[in-house]
């Protein structure tokens, strides 16, 4: 941060800076992502927390994390869509 | 993220950053909708999750999308209208 205040940065330090803005970010949604799913597929998959996941829970975190990236994708690609309509509208 | 783009607003100069910067934020912004979006719609569209989304859920979650967005413009058209009548704040 000190390069910052102190005035202009170099090119390189400027592209250094870039990647780091843009890997936190990707860290954060990473995050959210990750907080999502498990607090989403816990509710779906586990009905009464037992001493251990059994094989059939196991199985429906996996394919409940499958599909709410399913889901993601989808929301993604009607946002998108509606905000481009949107768009052509104005 | 507002904290973001006062800080490059305020070291005007360097305008490749703050354009740099805008565009991350606003790509921060889409998709912390997105993850908004999924959060919400995948309680109300996904029962048990399958081995893929099937299309009366992918229907759902579109819907759900698109439904919310429209309750978002029409709340604020009205709450404008509500503002410039001067009344309902009081």
């Amino acid at each position: 941060m000190d390069s910052l205040s102190s005035g202009s940065l170099s090119g390189v330090q400027k592209e250094e800076l870039m990647d780091q803005v843009k890997q936190q970010i990707a860290i954060a949604n990473a995050q959210e992502l990750l907080t999502k799913m498990s607090e989403k597929c816990f509710k779906k998959c586990i009905g009464k927390p037992g001493t251990a996941l059994d094989s059939s829970e196991q199985k429906c975190i996996a394919m409940c994390m499958d599909r709410y990236m399913d889901a993601w994708n989808l929301v993604s690609r009607t946002y998108s869509t509606r905000i481009q309509r949107e768009r052509n509208n104005m | 993220m507002s904290d973001l783009s006062d800080y490059s607003s305020t070291k005007a100069g360097d305008s490749e950053l703050q354009d740099f910067l805008m565009v991350e934020k606003q790509k921060a912004q889409f998709h912390a909708q997105i993850h908004e979006f999924n959060d919400f719609c995948w309680d109300k569209c996904v029962d048990k999750p399958g081995s893929k989304l099937d299309s009366r859920t992918e229907t759902c979650i579109s819907n759900c999308v698109e439904r919310f967005i429209d309750v978002s413009l029409l709340i604020t058209n009205r709450f404008a209208q509500m503002l410039e009548k001067g009344g309902g704040m009081h």
